[in-house]
């Protein structure tokens, strides 16, 4: 295999790594940050209780986060020097940004929350997990913005063998940048709600720790049932700046072949990139893509035998990775709804509450697809439009890339099951102290009466 | 003084920060096997760096992001040619940071075990790499017109490269154990000033022979040479090492930290001076060499860089500041985390 190809891998399997644990770092900060203030506010210790039960988990979390993050700056100069020497006068600033500007305060910030407990006042405690929050997610939105530029490359101009800057604040400000750092977070915060939703429920069902477990599922209800309302919405609009912008993905992920006015949507589609056609069509719905992207029931929208053979995305993939995070997108919805009309019992709903558990892993499995989508979709350009993903990699031995490869893999493993297992180890026990004090039956008293 | 040399300064002060800052945590935990008898000493060095490693290591990634923002081509170029080099530096960084999450997490001492020798290895590596690769870059790299690497991992391990390395961690770990010293109480403070003591001559005769041999090796000292009012940064250099020394027989261990964060950031511009206006000379042809000039970004990206440094960086040392004087006291045991 080439250097090339070798560094896809690398660069795709250590990105989508990181981002197991980026969605949660950003919703799980703001709703311990919102536990925290709750305490501070009214003094109920259950609030604080669940501060340090759920920012244990996101301690976890976090470490694997930062860790696994390091490495993807670095390996713009490792593996895609071509690409960094050709955009880094664009690209290379808005990462330098993210660093100085946002990535500085929530590090800073959580190794005071970590030791600062008896430190600081408690307000000012409080105050610093919000300020963690607000850096993780000031960090997102550098990241993302970088990330839109390669989608919607603007502000620029070649000159010198290179893309230069020309137009700072159209890079900061385009419409791709903000409606993609809506959607992401949004997405993410949805995440952070199925989990506190998933664990309280594992709590709920064995009737341990009723109070605090209720509490901290009607949290993360409302959090889940704005925000997936939010990540569909945003998703929506989303469709229609990569329609403008990103003509061949957006035909890739509705599988349409043809140019034509009133596209339509299939409910299910076998594309084949070979034969430029889908070999399975069911559930046409006529004028669905032409209004959702323009709309307008008569739009007309490209198809991909509009664009050359060699600048398609991998049909199959994107349609299929889209399709699935529509879906799983809609049944967040159907899930956080039905569970606020449950929402004041909860301990009877037993069906839900298992269901509740299972859930736990599908919006990250939703995200995933949402970057396959955006990322293979994006294909065969590493900037839209510009430069080729097959003229941005290093001219460095495959050989090294190889074993870099290889170390990659065994190490994520081993970190990616360690980093799971002591989430998991932590959420079954529930929070500690409490366990001791009041046996489990007399709590599930207190909750009935 | 145009935009390009102030950035060639601000990248040097930048490198200079990670080392000052995540430099102690290095030296710590190169220090950690053989200071760490006790469990509760391997606690109490853990946590001498529990609530600021993390905020110290950003330095890396600012440095990194600056080094792509201002200087693209030498960062491409840079980073491809190193690409084992850095790659084991980034897996000892990776290991490091869940170590101190993960080695708490269960109780037994096979699994401490494991993670202490991480640790270890984790600081150990990062400082001699650093300074092999910064070494490497002051002698030359082997790149062509292309900017294409010839050579490998091996060829960075010449004899300069590898005193180079020894000088990052001797000067780390000297760095380390005054924090430990200052952070500390009882038998783990005793042994860490000890410590210091004891490495200081050690680091004395590495730091000069690193100077002298840089007179063979280099062409750091042409710049010196053009312009002896330069030697200053040489002779500030080795006062602060001196101060070092004098500070810790008077016990005053966070002057004496100071001082050495001061011998640090002046290694770092001994070779910054000397290098300007090279940021990755070519052992090839010098005129492959990649400079200030010919590597960096447009000017408006400079510009708005700048901008954004001046803002941000001030910012970032005052609130950093503010956490190392919250976490300045001696460690007590129910302040553990780890």
């Amino acid at each position: 295999m080439d250097a090339m190809l070798l560094s896809r891998i690398q660069f795709a399997s250590t990105t989508m790594f990181h981002f197991l644990f980026v969605p949660l770092t950003l919703g799980l900060s703001i709703l311990v940050a919102y536990m925290e203030s709750r305490y501070v506010k009214t003094g109920d210790e259950t609030y604080l209780r669940m501060t340090k039960f759920w920012g244990k988990l996101f301690l976890i979390n976090f470490a694997v986060g930062v860790v696994t993050g390091i490495t993807l700056e670095f390996q713009f100069g490792t593996n895609w020097s071509r690409y960094s020497a050709y955009v880094g006068d664009i690209f290379g600033s808005l990462l330098a940004i993210e660093a100085t500007a946002a990535f500085f305060l929530e590090s800073v910030l959580i190794g005071v929350w970590i030791f600062g407990w008896k430190k600081l006042s408690k307000k000012a405690h409080a105050r610093t997990m919000w300020l963690v929050a607000f850096g993780s997610n000031l960090s997102a939105i550098w990241i993302l913005i970088a990330n839109a530029w390669m989608q919607s490359p603007v502000g620029y101009t070649i000159r010198g063998g290179r893309a230069e800057l020309i137009d700072f604040s159209s890079v900061v400000f385009q419409k791709f940048a903000i409606v993609k750092f809506l959607h992401t977070a949004s997405s993410a915060y949805t995440l952070a709600a199925f989990f506190v939703m998933g664990i309280s429920a594992y709590h709920l069902l064995r009737k341990k720790n009723v109070e605090f477990f209720t509490k901290s599922f009607r949290t993360g209800l409302g959090f889940g049932l704005i925000f997936s309302l939010m990540v569909f919405i945003v998703g929506d609009i989303n469709g229609i700046v990569v329609a403008e912008k990103q003509p061949t993905k957006l035909a890739a992920m509705e599988a349409l072949w043809n140019t034509e006015k009133g596209a339509p949507i299939y409910l299910f589609a076998w594309p084949d990139q070979e034969k430029e056609e889908n070999t399975v069509e069911i559930g046409r719905i006529p004028g669905a893509l032409s209004f959702l992207v323009k709309h307008d029931l008569n739009a007309e929208v490209q198809g991909l035998k509009d664009f050359p053979k060699d600048e398609r995305p991998p049909v199959l993939l994107t349609s299929f990775a889209f399709k699935g995070m529509v879906g799983l997108g809609t049944l967040f919805i159907l899930l956080t709804l039905y569970g606020w009309f449950k929402r004041n019992k909860l301990l009877e709903s037993r069906g839900y509450l298992k269901l509740m558990i299972w859930a736990i892993p599908l919006p990250y499995l939703a995200i995933q697809l949402g970057w396959i989508v955006t990322e293979f979709g994006r294909q065969p350009w590493i900037v839209y439009g510009m430069l080729k993903t097959s003229d941005a990699a290093s001219p460095v031995a495959s050989s090294q890339v190889l074993t870099s490869l290889v170390a990659f893999i065994v190490v994520y493993t081993l970190l990616g099951i360690a980093g799971f297992t002591l989430i998991i180890k932590n959420a079954r026990k529930g929070p500690q102290d409490e366990q001791e004090q009041t046996p489990a039956i007399e709590d599930a008293q207190v909750a009935e009466a | 003084m145009d935009l390009q040399t102030i950035w060639f300064f601000v990248w040097g002060l930048l490198w200079a920060l990670f080392f000052v800052t995540d430099g102690f945590d290095f030296g710590i935990g190169t220090l950690y096997p053989f200071l760490g008898k006790k469990e509760e000493d391997k606690r109490a060095m853990i946590n001498a760096m529990g609530p600021l490693w993390d905020g110290n290591q950003v330095w890396l990634i600012t440095a990194g992001g600056v080094t792509f923002a201002a200087f693209p081509l030498f960062y491409a170029v840079m980073f491809s040619s190193l690409y084992s080099a850095l790659m084991l530096i980034l897996f000892a960084l990776i290991i490091r940071g869940v170590s101190f999450e993960m080695r708490h997490q269960v109780d037994s001492p096979g699994w401490r075990k494991l993670w202490d020798t991480c640790i270890f290895l984790g600081s150990f590596l990062p400082a001699l790499l650093f300074g092999v690769a910064f070494a490497n870059i002051f002698k030359g790299i082997p790149i062509d017109q292309n900017g294409v690497y010839h050579g490998t991992l091996f060829t960075l391990l010449n004899p300069y490269g590898l005193v180079g390395g020894l000088l990052f961690v001797m000067l780390f770990m000297v760095h380390g154990a005054i924090w430990l010293a200052f952070k500390t109480e009882g038998e783990i403070h005793d042994r860490a000033a000890f410590t210091a003591t004891a490495l200081w001559p050690v680091l004395l005769v590495v730091a000069v022979a690193f100077l002298v041999y840089s007179w063979f090796a280099t062409n750091l000292y042409a710049n010196y040479m053009a312009n002896r009012s330069l030697f200053v940064v040489i002779a500030v250099t080795v006062l602060a090492l001196l101060a070092t020394r004098l500070f810790l027989a008077k016990g005053a261990f966070m002057k004496a930290w100071a001082a050495s964060a001061l011998t640090i950031t002046g290694a770092v511009f001994f070779g910054v001076v000397g290098l300007f206006p090279n940021l990755f000379p070519s052992s090839m042809d010098a005129k492959y060499s990649l400079t200030a000039f010919n590597a960096s970004s447009s000017p408006l990206t400079l510009k708005i860089m700048l901008v954004v440094a001046a803002i941000f960086v001030p910012i970032v040392l005052i609130y950093q500041i503010w956490a190392y004087k919250v976490f300045s006291g001696k460690i007590t045991e129910d302040e553990m985390m780890y």
